[in-house]
């Protein structure tokens, strides 16, 4: 028999909602400096200096191939040794935006790789400058089939936010273990925190499917 | 305008130039002169060099050996202390402003409306107000035949109206030399005559230098001063248009005109 109790489902929704507004605000902080970050080491990644190429090249491929855990403990435990002390939020932020900023860079890659060389060589043609050339006539281009990459790692950023928790982060996975501590009861703070994870998803996922239909709208025909 | 030009200079001068893919000799020590307000067009086979020619003079492609020279300045390098070294960024820029290019596959901007296309260098370029590069897009686009269609973004035009944006959107930076690559390749046999008409009016009313490549012959006939046969990056023979098609001298531009007009 399931042992569901409303009475301290009720006493616990404050704290839970709480903790929703944190992991919102990780996620979106996250992937603000992701979206940056990442853009940039693209960007950098086809400067024709060969060995800043290489080295983002392969910082890119390290962040890529080591778990997010492992990176959040890193800046967080390692930091000090260093005399870098962060706290929790600070530590998470740069951890998980640098780990998601190296996926997005992949499909800023991919994006800005799609528009085809005959553009570069018209901007070129045109004596147009390279600042122009990539924020009027590249990146405008590579925003359309970047889209859906952008909005499936918006979405993987929030689901990992729960990572954070292990740090000292009070989003919503660490607000729910620390109610099971407390009060010995887990299934309801764990199954409400599913549940909201749920509802912010579905949306996230669905308003990322409306802005690529509305991208490739603008741009006509072209894909 | 343009009386600076020296007579005795010639617009376009490539002196012993080479370009290598790899192994593969694309460009053979080229001699090339092009007289200011001459139009001339390379033919040749694949593989020959012609497109290289005006890439490289595009600045597209840099080159392995030689100089090229552009209204009598070094266009690949630039002099200092009495000796040429390769061009830095500055000099290129300067001299690319003196070159406009059409392309085989247009290359229009495709998130721009063909006025926008027409307007982007010459707004972001050479620093005109919004207000007087669209006059003077209007007017270009009006040359070509293009300015009812003006507000539409490149998919809604065909191949031939792509092409003749492209025209006006070259003309618009006020280029000296015109490079034209295989314009009409790409096209509909229907829509190639738009073009062409285009780019015979301009070679009738501008002072522009034109270098064309096609596979054109009879258009190349019509509008050429001078045609150059192309071959193993060099080039084979070149006269007037009724000279060079009609009495070739060597046997490798009769061999290739053969061919090609056989196939027509």
């Amino acid at each position: 028999m399931i042992d569901w109790r409303w009475d301290f489902t009720l006493e616990i929704l404050p704290r839970l909602a709480i903790a929703t507004g944190q992991t919102l605000l990780a996620a979106l902080l996250g992937y603000a400096i992701a979206l940056v970050l990442g853009l940039l080491l693209a960007v950098a990644r086809r400067t024709p200096w060969r060995a800043a190429n290489a080295a983002i090249r392969e910082l890119v491929e390290m962040v890529r191939s080591t778990p997010l855990v492992l990176q959040v403990f890193f800046v967080f435990y390692v930091g000090p040794q260093f005399g870098i002390r962060l706290s929790p939020w600070t530590a998470g932020m740069i951890a998980i935006g640098v780990h998601y900023a190296s996926y997005l860079a992949e499909v800023y890659r991919g994006a800005i790789d799609s528009v085809p060389k005959g553009q570069w060589e018209a901007a070129k043609s045109l004596n147009i400058g390279p600042w122009r050339t990539w924020t009027g006539i590249v990146l405008p281009q590579a925003v359309s089939p970047a889209v859906p990459g952008l909005g499936n790692y918006a979405v993987g950023i929030l689901k990992d936010t729960p990572i954070l928790s292990v740090i000292g982060v009070a989003e919503l996975m660490h607000t729910a273990n620390a109610i099971g501590a407390e009060s010995y009861r887990y299934l309801e703070p764990f199954t409400l925190v599913g549940l909201i994870f749920l509802l912010l998803s579905l949306p996230a996922a669905a308003a990322a499917r409306f802005i690529e239909r509305r991208v490739r709208a603008r741009l006509g025909v072209i894909s | 305008m343009d009386t600076d030009a020296r007579p005795d200079m010639p617009m376009v001068r490539f002196d012993q130039v080479t370009k290598r893919y790899g192994d593969l000799v694309v460009l053979d020590r080229l001699d090339l002169e092009v007289a200011a307000g001459e139009t001339v067009t390379i033919i040749g086979p694949s593989g020959s060099g012609k497109t290289t020619v005006l890439r490289t003079l595009m600045t597209l492609e840099p080159v392995d050996g030689g100089v090229i020279h552009v209204d009598g300045e070094p266009l690949t390098h630039m002099e200092r202390g009495g000796r040429l070294v390769p061009a830095d960024r500055r000099h290129l820029r300067r001299m690319r402003g003196k070159i406009g290019m059409c392309f085989q596959q247009f290359n229009l901007f495709p998130h721009m409306t063909a006025l926008e296309n027409c307007m982007e260098g010459p707004v972001h370029v050479l620093g005109m107000s919004r207000a007087e590069a669209r006059a003077r897009a209007e007017e270009l686009l009006e040359k070509v035949g293009m300015a009812d269609k003006r507000d539409e973004i490149p998919a809604r035009l065909s191949g031939g109206q792509q092409q003749r944006v492209a025209i006006a959107r070259a003309l618009a930076m006020r280029p000296r030399v015109m490079l034209f690559d295989e314009v009409t390749s790409a096209l509909d046999p229907e829509v190639i005559g738009e073009v062409t008409r285009v780019i015979r009016a301009l070679v009738n009313e501008h002072q522009l230098t034109m270098l064309m490549v096609t596979h054109q012959i009879g258009f190349a006939r019509e509008i050429s001063d001078r045609i150059c046969f192309f071959d193993g990056g060099r080039i084979e023979e070149q006269g007037p248009p009724a000279e060079l098609l009609d009495n070739p001298r060597k046997p490798r531009t009769r061999q290739f005109l053969s061919a090609v007009l056989d196939a027509h």
